[in-house]
Formats: structure tokens, C-alpha cells, sequence
């Protein structure tokens, strides 16, 4: 395949697109042929390859397919039933269903009664499994194709912070209650509920540290984007070769930022930068919540402690706990 | 594949589009208050033309005249009176006509009382409305931390309905789905009408308003210190704080310091005028109202045959301060101040 065209817009006018469509290369002996297509679409081309697909699916594709399957549709049956199996009122509340963790009184019971949270211990398993085959996918796909493996251990680090919230947290607590719902509003009540139950999760530094990573990561993102649509007039869309063979693109490119901000990185390292500050998002992330609950009660006062609370004046006048008068009741 | 891709792209973009516009914003003008110290986003916002309208919808009406305290007591006359024997007759009369104007304008004295025999306490409506008058005695006698020298009057909470609308029931969602094997909810993730339409345990209003489960979910050392709360109770107290914020129409901020929600010594004081006002609505569940549900009949009882309760919204009505602070007691001191019982 063959392309020499430029990208010269935000929005490209270039298609990229072949006569003939590609199969890839042949597949070993023993495994799953590809399946579904290919197709050529105008529209997918918009976005990328004007191809569409085949697939390569894999025992492992298929396993973990099968199980996150399973595992969703426990979650969506419970959802419906919750609802009393209407179908009109499982579309208009979807947002506010869920399927809850076990309740308190059922601690760490490795299978409570179905109708006590069971069926998300069930659901988590399987959800769990076809992310961990997912992973191993991953991984055994980008060898076959002769890669590195740096994008199975960016996604090992997402798996870390989900392993964390749904499995090793509530494991160190000694609770799945203390784990997050299946559910769009749900799992967002838990968020607030968690930070404010730990005192607020502002004054935990590993959720600074994420907060940190993920608006960088963002900022990283458009800059690293924004650079390279700008210098492709000069051949900086061939970023690889850019990185071993330096040519007027690149030398622009890292020119404009040391004008603008004295530092520049370079046609390989700004992915290293991009890679970092994408994987230590959730990898900090899941430290701060590990240590919550755990290690640390009360991130406020963890926080006045070690000096991270700013101190405002008392604009109210020393208001008290009205639960410390005689006779009150908390 | 042709067609696939820009009509999941248009189903997509219409349904994003349907949510923006069904998602029941407060459209400006804004009207923005500061309430706490600057720089820690503790404001109170409210939409300028839905304030115009509640400004409407909360004025107290002005009583009829000023009745003569002197002359002989009601008692006397109408031997039958319990709690308002000790007003003049001019005084009782006039309380009569403000509780009907309040209470029932449509049905009149004939609501509660029987058209032949005015003494006669046989319907249901006159036994709780004397309950009710202790009520209000009680509210404006011993729950001054919470209504002040304002107090209430049956007006607070009425607003010309028999029934105040206000009021909540014990809440049990759709269909009961404990008792099966499938479609567990936990109290919580359907529409909760009593925690503003949110996804939060919807029956935490009987917990809290009626029981007395711990509020407090904080631990108030840094590190473990042997606190049991989890973040399960988080959510219910998350759910009556929602109830709050809904009643008032305020946010987090009018009573706390987001910053560390547990914190007395940061909160604004109307943080103390709430925590009363928990122990009130709590206390009038339990001593006027759950005593009530026999006197009830079927058709004022909720799903689960409970009587209409207490709650932050049933005076409040949208307003921090009901009838935006508007004094009614002032006029009715001898008939609704004080307690007798």
C-alpha cells in the first residue's frame, strides 16, 4: 500500500483508502481465522482507514467476549427486574439502575444469596475474567505482530485501577459494600459518597497525582496533536522516520516550542511523555484509593496534619456542635 | 456499512440533543449569593424567574383583625374545648375563621365540624386538627433553636390545601423486589422523588425524619480509628441531605463547608438551625403524626397504610426561610404561642 498525499486540515479531506482490500498477514496454523468484512465505508474513513475490518478474534477474543457477555447481561436482568421486568420504565430510568454490591452485613461472603448482591459478585467475576483474557489478547496480539507491548501495559494499568475499586479495596476492608455499583448515576452517587465518607478525596496526594496525570495527559494530547498536523506541510506526519532522521519538520516543530515555553521534547519522547502521563493516571489514581479507608480515615484531617489545608478566616463566628449541649443527640 | 455509520452518527446526535434539552436546567438569569468566605465557591444560586414565581407562591396572608383578649373564657361556653379554652371568645372565633381560610376555604367550618352540632368531635378531621393545634404549640413553644421567634401557624404548612402537599410517605419503589431472587435494589437506584430525582436510597426519610439512624458518617481522626460507617451509609445520609437541599432550594454550601462537610467550626450557622430542625421533623413524626394513622382514614394514607409525615419540604416549600421569614405568630401568640397541654 502505497499513499502519498498530505494532511493538510484539523478536518482531512484525505481518505485513506486502497484498491484492493487488505487481509493482513496469513494467520498460524490452529487459530481462529479473521471474520466480518472487510468493508470499505466513506464514512469510517472520515474518522480513519476507510477499511473495516476483518477481525481477529481469537480463543481469547472469543472467551473473554463470551464472559463480558455474561457478565452484562446479568447486570442488565437485574437492572430490568429491578424495575419489575417493564420494559417502558427500564428505558426511561436506565441512567438510575444498577446492579449493587452485597451489603454490609454480608462482609467478604464469596457468594451471598443472589438477591443480597450475589448476582454482582457473579457479574464482577465474569466482567473481571473477560478483561484480564482481554489483556492477554493484548499482549499475545502485539507479539504476534512483532510489537512491543507498551500498549497491553498501558491497558494493564486501567485494569489496576478497576482491580483496585472493585476487588482489592473491598477486599482489604473486609467488604463488598464497599464496592462500586453497576449503574451510570450509581456508580457516580458512590464516587461523591466515597470522597465525602473519607473526608474529602481533594486532600489525598495520589488523587492529586491523578488529577495531575489526567488534565497533563489531556494537555499533552493537544499539544503533541496540534504540533504534528501543523509541521505535516514539512513531512511531520512521518513521525518514525522523523525520530531516527530529523528533517525541517521536526526541527520547526521543536523550534516553536522552545520560542514559546524554552523546552522542547522530541519526535520520540513526546510519546514517551504522552505514554507516562497516560499510565500513571489510573496507576496513581488506584494508589489513592487504596489507601483509603485502609491507611487513611479522614483525608482533611490527614491533610491539616501535613500542612496541605489552606486556612481561611472563620467568616461565621465559631460555630459549634449543637450535639455537645447538654441533652442533645447526635 | 454505507448507510450504518451516519444513522448510528444521527440516532446518537438526536439523542444527546433530547437529553441537553430535557435536562431541567436553571436557565439564566442567575441571581448569586455569597455565603461564606471568597475563593471557596460557597454561593447561592437561584433562578431569577423561578424566584419570581415562588416570591408569588409564599406570601402569608394577614389575619382578619385583632381580636379583644378580654371577656369571659371560651371554656366556659363550650365546655368541650381542650386546648383552646383559655382564648376570649372573640379570640377563639377569630382563630376559627383564620384556620378555615388556612386549612379548608373551599369546605369551610363544615370540613371539620359537624353543620348541626358544632361541639360534636365525632369526625376524624376535628380530632387531628386538635392534635394539630398541640403541634403547633409544641413547634412554637420548645423548637425556638429551630423556628425562632418566627414560628409557625397551620398557614406554614398548609397553604389553603386540607391537606398539606408537601408531606411524605414511607417509600418502597416500583414493585417490592427484596423478596425474589433477581432485581435486588438496595433501596436505592430508581427515581427517589423525596432525594430530588436522584439515583440515592429513596425511603431515607423514614430512617432519619422517623428512626433516628446516625447521621454522621465521619471519622474524626486521620487515620482509622475503628468508625464502622461505610460508604453504604454515606448514601442514605447523602439521600436526607439531598431532601434538604431540594426543600430549601439551596445547595450543599448554605450549611456546610464542602470542603469538609463534617467540620462545625468551618460550617455558616444555619447549619445549627438544620440539625434542630432534623430533631423536630423527627420528633413531630413520632409524637403527633405515627399516633395519628388510626384517626386517618384509607385515602390519606400511603401505599403501605402510613400516615402523611414531617418533613423539611412541608414548611419550607422551596424557601430557606418559609414564607421567606414572613412572622404570622406574632398575631395568634395567645392561640398558637404557648403550650397548655
Amino acid at each position: 500500500m502505497q499513499l502519498l498525499a498530505n494532511y493538510q486540515n484539523i478536518f482531512t479531506r484525505v481518505q485513506v483508502n486502497t484498491p484492493h482490500l487488505d487481509m493482513g498477514v496469513p494467520v498460524d496454523r490452529g487459530e481462529f481465522e479473521r471474520f466480518g468484512g472487510p468493508v470499505k465505508s466513506y464514512w469510517v474513513g472520515k474518522f480513519g482507514n476507510a477499511q473495516f475490518g476483518p477481525i481477529y478474534f481469537g480463543t481469547l477474543g472469543m472467551m473473554a467476549t463470551i464472559f463480558f457477555s455474561i457478565g452484562f447481561v446479568i447486570i442488565g436482568l437485574n437492572m430490568l427486574a429491578s424495575v419489575h421486568w417493564n420494559p417502558i420504565q427500564f428505558i426511561r430510568q436506565l441512567p438510575w439502575l444498577a446492579l449493587e454490591p452485597p451489603p454490609p452485613s454480608q462482609g467478604l461472603k464469596l457468594i451471598p444469596p443472589l438477591n443480597q448482591g450475589g448476582w454482582w459478585n457473579i457479574a464482577g467475576f465474569f466482567i473481571t475474567l473477560s478483561v484480564i483474557l482481554w489483556w492477554v489478547r493484548m499482549y499475545r496480539r502485539a507479539r504476534a505482530l512483532g510489537m512491543g507491548t507498551h500498549v497491553p501495559w498501558a491497558f494493564a494499568s486501567a485494569i489496576w485501577l478497576f482491580l483496585v475499586l472493585g476487588l482489592i479495596r473491598p477486599v482489604l476492608m473486609g467488604s463488598w459494600s464497599e464496592a462500586v455499583p453497576f449503574g451510570i448515576f450509581p456508580h457516580l452517587d458512590w464516587t461523591t459518597a466515597f470522597s465525602i465518607r473519607y473526608g474529602n478525596l481533594y486532600y489525598n496526594p495520589f488523587h492529586c497525582l491523578s488529577i495531575v496525570f489526567l488534565y497533563g495527559s489531556t494537555l499533552l494530547f493537544a499539544m503533541h496533536g496540534a504540533t504534528i498536523l501543523a509541521v505535516t506541510r514539512y513531512g511531520g506526519d512521518r513521525e518514525i522516520e522523523q525520530i531516527v532522521d530529523r528533517g525541517t519538520a521536526s526541527e520547526r516543530a521543536a523550534l516553536f516550542w522552545r520560542w514559546t515555553m524554552g523546552f522542547n521534547a522530541t519526535m520520540e519522547s513526546v510519546h514517551r511523555w504522552a505514554w507516562w502521563f497516560a499510565v500513571l493516571t489510573p496507576l496513581t489514581g488506584g494508589i489513592g484509593i487504596l489507601l483509603t479507608g485502609t491507611v487513611v480515615d479522614n483525608w482533611y484531617l490527614w491533610g491539616i496534619k501535613h500542612g496541605l489545608v489552606a486556612h481561611y478566616p472563620d467568616v461565621h463566628g465559631g460555630v459549634l456542635d449543637p450535639s455537645l449541649a447538654p441533652g442533645a443527640k447526635p | 456499512m454505507k448507510l450504518a455509520v451516519p444513522v448510528i452518527g444521527a440516532i446518537a446526535v438526536l439523542f444527546t440533543g433530547w437529553m441537553m434539552a430535557k435536562a431541567g436546567w436553571t436557565i439564566p438569569p442567575v441571581e448569586t449569593k455569597q455565603v461564606g468566605y471568597r475563593g471557596t465557591g460557597a454561593f447561592v444560586i437561584h433562578d431569577k424567574d423561578q424566584e419570581k414565581k415562588t416570591m408569588a407562591a409564599n406570601v402569608a396572608p394577614a389575619p382578619p383583625y385583632e381580636p379583644d383578649p378580654n371577656g369571659p373564657r371560651a371554656k366556659e361556653a363550650h365546655p368541650g374545648l381542650q386546648v383552646l379554652g383559655d382564648l376570649s371568645e372573640d379570640q377563639l372565633n377569630r382563630l376559627m375563621a383564620s384556620i378555615a381560610e388556612w386549612v379548608a376555604p373551599e369546605e369551610g367550618c363544615t370540613y371539620c365540624h359537624n353543620a348541626e352540632n358544632m361541639a360534636d368531635y365525632s369526625k376524624y378531621q376535628i380530632q387531628v386538627a386538635r392534635r394539630m393545634l398541640q403541634m403547633t404549640r409544641t413547634i412554637n413553644a420548645d423548637w425556638k433553636q429551630h423556628v425562632g421567634q418566627t414560628g409557625v401557624t397551620c398557614y406554614t404548612c398548609h397553604r389553603g390545601n386540607p391537606a398539606p402537599k408537601q408531606v411524605w410517605f414511607k417509600e418502597i419503589g416500583p414493585t417490592p423486589t427484596d423478596t425474589g431472587w433477581v432485581g435486588w435494589r438496595n433501596g436505592q437506584n430508581v427515581v427517589a422523588k423525596n432525594a430530588d430525582g436522584s439515583s440515592l436510597p429513596y425511603d431515607a426519610l423514614s430512617e432519619y425524619l422517623l428512626g433516628d439512624r446516625p447521621i454522621r458518617v465521619h471519622t474524626l481522626t486521620a487515620l482509622p480509628s475503628g468508625n464502622k460507617a461505610g460508604i453504604m451509609d454515606t448514601e442514605h445520609t447523602y439521600a436526607l441531605m439531598t431532601h434538604m437541599s431540594q426543600s430549601l432550594n439551596v445547595g450543599c454550601v448554605f450549611c456546610h463547608s464542602s470542603r469538609a462537610f463534617n467540620a462545625w467550626d468551618e460550617s455558616p450557622p444555619q447549619r445549627v438551625t438544620a440539625f434542630y430542625g432534623i430533631r423536630m421533623a423527627r420528633a413531630l413524626n413520632k409524637d403527633y403524626m405515627e399516633p395519628l394513622t388510626k384517626t386517618f382514614p384509607a385515602n390519606r394514607l400511603g401505599v403501605t397504610g402510613d400516615v402523611a409525615k414531617v418533613g423539611c419540604a412541608t414548611c419550607h416549600q422551596g424557601v430557606n426561610k418559609p414564607l421567606y421569614g414572613a412572622n404570622m405568630l406574632k398575631d395568634y401568640l395567645a392561640e398558637l404561642g404557648g403550650k397548655t397541654q
